[in-house]
C-alpha cells in the first residue's frame, strides 16, 4: 500500500502540515497560557493591595477581630485558597484557614524565599519576584502565591498600641495563594482543541491531496499501465483516451503517438514479410511448374510441328500450346508480382480495358443477378497507362462490388469521362521549408491522409503549434491552440523562429498577415493567417491552368461500408470477407492508381452502396 | 576430341531431357543427356561438344559451374542456358558467364530450335575464323565486333551511353550473322519499359524463324529507330551506328553495366 504514489504524496503532506501545526500549537499555548498566568497574577497582587487597604483601618486601631473578619471573608471566594499575614518574624497572625494561626512559618518556606533567600532580607522586591506557582501537594492542582510586603508607616509607630518602633522598615507580609485549577483546565482545553483542529486539518489535507492524486495521477498512470498492458500483449491499435495538456496527458498523447509509429512499421514489417514469403513460394512454385510445363509445351507444340497435315489435331494442339502458353504467362506474372515490377505503360483506350474485365466477371455478375449499366464516353481520349494493371483494379472493383450486392441482385454503374480540374482543391504541397531551409511538414500530424504545415504562433507570450492543410483550397486547418491569436501575433517557423508573415501585403480579404511557403521548386504557397477566411494562393500551380483527367465512377447498390471501415479499406490486409479475401485487393489497387500519378476515393452508406471514383491524369507527369 | 554428339543436354527432369531430344531431332542433330553436374562435367572432360543445352538448377549444382569449368579449361562450346526459376539475374548472369543465350523454361520448340539453330551456326563462324587464323592468312571480316566504349550483353546485343544520358541500344553484327538473312523486326513502342535480360525485339529471319534479343539494359524507350522499321536491312548493314534500335532513359545503369562485356575484351 505504501508503495502507491498517492499514499507517499498524502504521507508527506501529513507530516508537513503536523509539523507545521504543531510548532504553530505549541506557541500559540505557550503565550496562551502565559497571558492567562499574567492575568492571573495581576489579579492576586490587585488583591494583595485591596486585602491591605480594606485592613489598614483595622490595623490603626489594632482590632484584630475585625481584620480576621475580613481575611476570613476574602478567603471564602471560589478561587482563593489562602489569604494569610504573617509578622516579621514568620508568624501566622492571620488567616483564613484558622488552623495555621500563631504557627511559625519556615524562612524556607515558598512564600519567604524570595527574599529571604539571601542572608539579609530584602525590603522592597518587584511583583514577579514576589509571586511563585507551585503545587501543595505533587498532585495537587497548581496555586499563585504573591506576598506584599506590609510597610512600617507615619501613622504606625504614632499609633496608641505602640505595636511597631519607628526603625523596623517591614512590619510583615500578606500572602494570598490563588488556585489556578481554573487556569489550568482552560488551558488544557485549548491544548485538546488544538490537538482536535490539527487531527482533523491533517485529515482534510489527506483526503483532498488524496482526491487530486487520484484524479491528476493515480487514474491516468492506471490507464497508461492498462495501456502499456495492452500494447505489452500485442494489441498496438489500442490508444489512450485524451488526458489534457499536463505531463502526463503529453506522455498520453506520445504514448499514442508511439504506438501508432509501432503498429505502422509492424505493418510495414508484415507486408515486406509477407511480400517475401510470397516471393519465395512463388520462385519455388515457378521452377516447379515450369519444369512440367516445358514437357507439355515442347511435346504439343513437336506434335503440333510433326501433324501438319491433319487438320483435326492441329485445332485440338493448337488449344494445347495456347493455353500452356498462358500457364507460362500466368506463372511469369506471379513472379513478377513477387518482384513488384514497374508498371508497363502503354497508349490504352480505358473503355476498352474495362469492356476487357467486364467479360472476366461476367459469370459472376449473372450469378448474383447483378445490372450491369455502361455509361461510358465513347470520346475518350486514350491515355498512359499499364492495361494489365488497369484491369486488375477494374475485375477487382468490380468483383467487390458483386459481392457486396450479395444474392439477391442489384446494379452496377460504370461511368466514364473526361474532366477538367482546376489545381485548386487538388495540389497538394509536398515540401515547404521556411527562409533558413528547415522542413515544415509535419508527418506527425495529418490532414486528409497528407503531412501538414506547422506554424508556430506566438501570441502574448503564449505560444503554440497551427497546422496548415497541405492540399491547397482545401482550407482544412487546425488552430488547436487554445488561446486566440492576437493582433501582434508573430507566426514563425517551429525550429529556428524565423518569421513566415509576408513583409509587404496583407490579405485582401481580412488584412490579415499573409503566411507565405517555399515550396521548394515550385513557388511559393501563400496562405491568410487568419482562422476565419479561407484566402490562399499558389501562383505556381494556378499558373498551369486546368487539368484534364479521366474520371471512372463504379457505383454499386450494395450492403455499403460502414465509417469506421472506411477509412481502412485502402489498408493492406485489412478485409470485411473474413477467410474469403486476403485484404491484398484494395491496396493493390490503391498502389497501382498511385503509380499512375491518379487518385482514388470511395463514398459509402451502408444500405444504400458504395462508389468509388478514379481520376487518372491525361498528361503524365513524371 | 571426337565428336560423339552434337548437343549435350544438361537437365535433372527426364521430361525435359526428352523433349529436347525429339525436338532436336527435328533439326537432325544428335543428342547426350547429363541429369546432374557431376556427369555433365565428367561427359564435357572425355567428349567434345559443340553446343550444350543447360538447366541452371540442379541436384548437385548449378549450371554457373558448367560455364566455369568451360571457361577454365578453354572449351568452346555454345551453351545455351535455361531455367525454370527464370530471373532476370539469372539471365544476364548467364550471358556474362559465356552462355550465348538463355531461354526460360517452359519454351516452345520453336524457341529452342532456333536458338540451337544460332548456336550451331556461331560455331561455324568461330570455327571458319580460327581455321583463318591458323592457316595465318589474312583475316577475312566475318562479322564486325561492337566499337571501343560500346558494351554488350553477351554477343547479342549492345549499348552505348550518350552524353546526354540517354543510351542506344542495338544488335551485334554477330547475333546478326547467326541469324543470316534479316525479314522482318518486331519492336516494343516508344514509352515502353524493357529490362536487362528479358526480350526486346525479335528478328524474324528469311527462312522464317523468329530470334529474339535480350535487352543489354533496363529503362524507358523515348525514341525507336524509324528507319530500321521503313528498312530493316539497315541493321545488318551498319549494326551499330545508322542500324540503332531504341534509344532509352536507364533507370538503374551503374548496377547493370557491371555484368556488360566491354566491347574491345577478347572474351567471347
Amino acid at each position: 500500500m505504501f508503495k502507491k504514489i498517492g499514499f507517499r504524496l498524502i504521507f508527506a503532506v501529513a507530516l508537513t502540515s503536523l509539523t507545521i501545526i504543531g510548532v504553530f500549537a505549541y506557541f500559540n499555548v505557550q503565550s496562551h497560557s502565559k497571558s492567562l498566568l499574567v492575568e492571573v497574577e495581576r489579579h492576586a497582587n490587585q488583591l494583595g493591595e485591596t486585602v491591605i487597604s480594606s485592613t489598614r483601618f483595622d490595623m490603626m486601631l489594632n482590632q484584630r477581630d475585625r481584620i480576621q473578619q475580613v481575611i476570613n471573608s476574602i478567603g471564602t471566594q471560589p478561587q482563593i485558597r489562602d489569604v494569610r499575614i504573617l509578622n516579621k518574624v514568620g508568624e501566622v497572625i492571620y488567616s483564613s484557614d484558622s488552623t495555621t494561626i500563631n504557627r511559625m512559618v519556615d524562612k524556607k518556606a515558598e512564600s519567604c524565599y524570595a527574599c529571604h533567600s539571601a542572608n539579609a532580607p530584602l525590603e522592597k522586591i518587584s511583583i514577579t519576584e514576589r509571586t511563585r506557582i507551585f503545587r501543595i501537594h505533587p498532585d495537587s492542582s497548581r496555586v499563585i502565591g504573591i506576598i506584599t510586603p506590609i510597610y512600617n508607616e507615619k501613622s504606625c509607630w504614632q499609633a496608641d498600641c505602640h505595636a511597631h518602633p519607628k526603625n523596623q522598615k517591614v512590619l510583615g507580609v500578606l500572602d494570598v495563594t490563588i488556585s489556578l485549577a481554573d487556569v489550568d483546565k482552560t488551558i488544557q482545553k485549548s491544548e485538546l482543541e488544538i490537538v482536535v483542529f490539527a487531527i482533523v486539518a491533517i485529515l482534510g489535507v489527506g483526503l483532498l491531496i488524496g482526491f487530486f492524486v487520484r484524479r491528476w495521477v493515480s487514474l491516468p498512470v492506471n490507464n497508461l499501465l492498462g495501456a502499456t498492458k495492452q500494447v505489452s500483449m500485442g494489441n498496438l491499435n489500442y490508444s489512450i483516451k485524451d488526458m489534457g495538456a499536463d505531463e502526463i496527458g503529453m506522455l498520453a498523447h506520445s504514448f499514442n503517438n508511439m504506438t501508432k509509429k509501432l503498429s505502422e512499421a509492424r505493418m510495414q514489417l508484415f507486408q515486406s514479410d509477407k511480400m517475401a514469403s510470397l516471393g519465395r513460394l512463388a520462385a519455388g512454385v515457378a521452377h516447379e511448374i515450369n519444369n512440367p510445363l516445358t514437357g507439355v509445351l515442347t511435346y504439343s507444340s513437336f506434335l503440333l510441328k510433326r501433324t501438319k497435315d491433319n487438320a483435326e489435331f492441329q485445332d485440338d494442339l493448337k488449344v494445347i500450346v495456347r493455353e500452356t502458353l498462358r500457364c507460362r504467362e500466368i506463372v511469369k506474372s506471379l513472379l513478377d508480382f513477387a518482384r513488384q515490377t514497374v508498371p508497363k505503360k502503354n497508349n490504352a483506350d480505358l473503355n476498352e480495358i474495362i469492356d476487357k474485365a467486364v467479360t472476366v466477371i461476367e459469370n459472376q455478375l449473372q450469378i448474383n443477378k447483378v445490372k450491369l449499366i455502361k455509361e461510358v464516353d465513347k470520346f475518350l481520349p486514350k491515355i498512359t497507362v499499364d492495361a494489365n494493371q488497369m484491369q486488375q483494379v477494374f475485375i477487382n472493383l468490380f468483383v467487390n462490388a458483386a459481392d457486396a450486392i450479395g444474392e439477391n441482385g442489384g446494379t452496377l454503374r460504370v461511368v466514364t469521362h473526361q474532366i477538367s480540374l482546376s489545381p485548386y482543391g487538388l495540389a497538394q504541397i509536398k515540401k515547404a521549408v521556411c527562409p533558413k531551409r528547415h522542413n515544415l511538414l509535419d508527418n506527425e500530424f495529418k490532414i486528409g491522409g497528407f503531412p501538414s504545415l506547422k506554424v508556430k504562433v506566438i501570441s502574448e507570450n503564449k505560444e503554440g503549434i497551427i497546422h496548415l492543410d497541405p492540399v491547397y483550397g482545401k482550407h482544412r486547418n487546425v488552430y488547436d491552440l487554445g488561446f486566440a491569436i492576437g493582433k501582434d501575433a508573430k507566426f514563425v517557423c517551429p525550429d529556428c523562429n524565423i518569421s513566415l508573415v509576408q513583409q509587404d501585403s496583407t490579405c485582401p480579404v481580412c488584412n490579415a498577415p499573409i503566411l507565405a511557403f517555399d515550396t521548394s521548386g515550385h513557388g511559393i504557397y501563400e496562405v491568410c493567417s487568419s482562422e476565419k477566411n479561407n484566402w490562399e494562393r499558389w501562383e505556381f500551380v494556378d499558373s498551369a491552368g486546368l487539368s484534364e483527367y479521366i474520371e471512372i465512377k463504379i457505383s454499386d447498390t450494395g450492403a455499403g461500408i460502414n465509417n469506421e471501415d472506411l477509412s481502412k479499406i485502402f489498408e493492406p490486409f485489412f478485409s470485411t470477407k473474413g477467410q474469403k479475401g486476403t485484404g491484398l485487393g484494395l491496396a493493390v489497387i490503391w498502389g497501382i492508381i498511385d503509380n499512375h500519378n491518379g487518385t482514388i476515393t470511395v463514398e459509402s452508406e451502408v444500405g444504400k452502396g458504395t462508389s468509388f471514383v478514379i481520376r487518372l491524369p491525361l498528361a503524365q507527369q513524371r | 576430341m571426337s565428336a560423339a554428339a552434337d548437343i549435350l543436354v544438361i537437365d535433372d527432369e527426364p521430361v525435359v531431357e526428352d523433349a529436347v531430344i525429339k525436338i532436336c531431332a527435328l533439326d537432325n542433330y544428335s543428342v547426350e543427356v547429363a541429369a546432374n553436374v557431376k556427369s555433365a562435367i565428367e561427359k564435357i572432360l572425355k567428349n567434345y561438344y559443340p553446343i550444350i543445352v543447360c538447366d541452371i538448377m540442379m541436384p548437385d549444382g548449378d549450371g554457373f559451374q558448367i560455364l566455369d569449368e568451360l571457361h577454365n579449361r578453354s572449351i568452346d562450346s555454345s551453351v545455351i542456358m535455361t531455367t525454370g526459376y527464370s530471373t532476370v539475374e539469372n539471365a544476364v548472369n548467364s550471358l556474362y558467364m559465356g552462355a550465348i543465350d538463355f531461354i526460360p523454361k517452359p519454351f516452345t520448340v520453336d524457341e529452342l530450335l532456333n536458338s540451337v539453330f544460332r548456336a550451331n551456326r556461331y560455331q561455324q563462324i568461330k570455327n571458319r575464323q580460327k581455321s583463318f587464323s591458323m592457316q595465318n592468312q589474312n583475316m577475312e571480316l566475318l562479322y564486325v565486333n561492337c566499337p571501343v566504349k560500346y558494351l554488350r550483353l553477351g554477343y547479342a546485343s549492345w549499348m552505348f551511353e550518350e552524353r546526354d544520358g540517354s543510351v542506344l541500344i542495338g544488335v551485334c553484327d554477330l547475333f546478326l550473322k547467326t541469324i543470316e538473312t534479316v525479314k522482318e523486326i518486331e519492336l516494343q513502342q516508344h514509352d515502353e519499359e524493357i529490362i536487362q535480360g528479358i526480350s526486346c525485339l525479335s528478328v524474324i529471319s528469311a527462312d522464317e524463324r523468329t530470334h529474339k534479343m535480350l535487352s543489354p539494359i533496363s529503362g524507358r524507350i523515348v525514341e525507336v529507330n524509324e528507319n530500321i522499321k521503313l528498312n530493316p536491312s539497315l541493321i545488318e548493314k551498319d549494326p551499330y551506328f545508322e542500324g540503332w534500335i531504341y534509344r532509352v532513359i536507364p533507370t538503374n545503369i551503374e548496377y547493370e553495366k557491371k555484368h556488360l562485356i566491354m566491347c574491345s575484351s577478347e572474351l567471347l
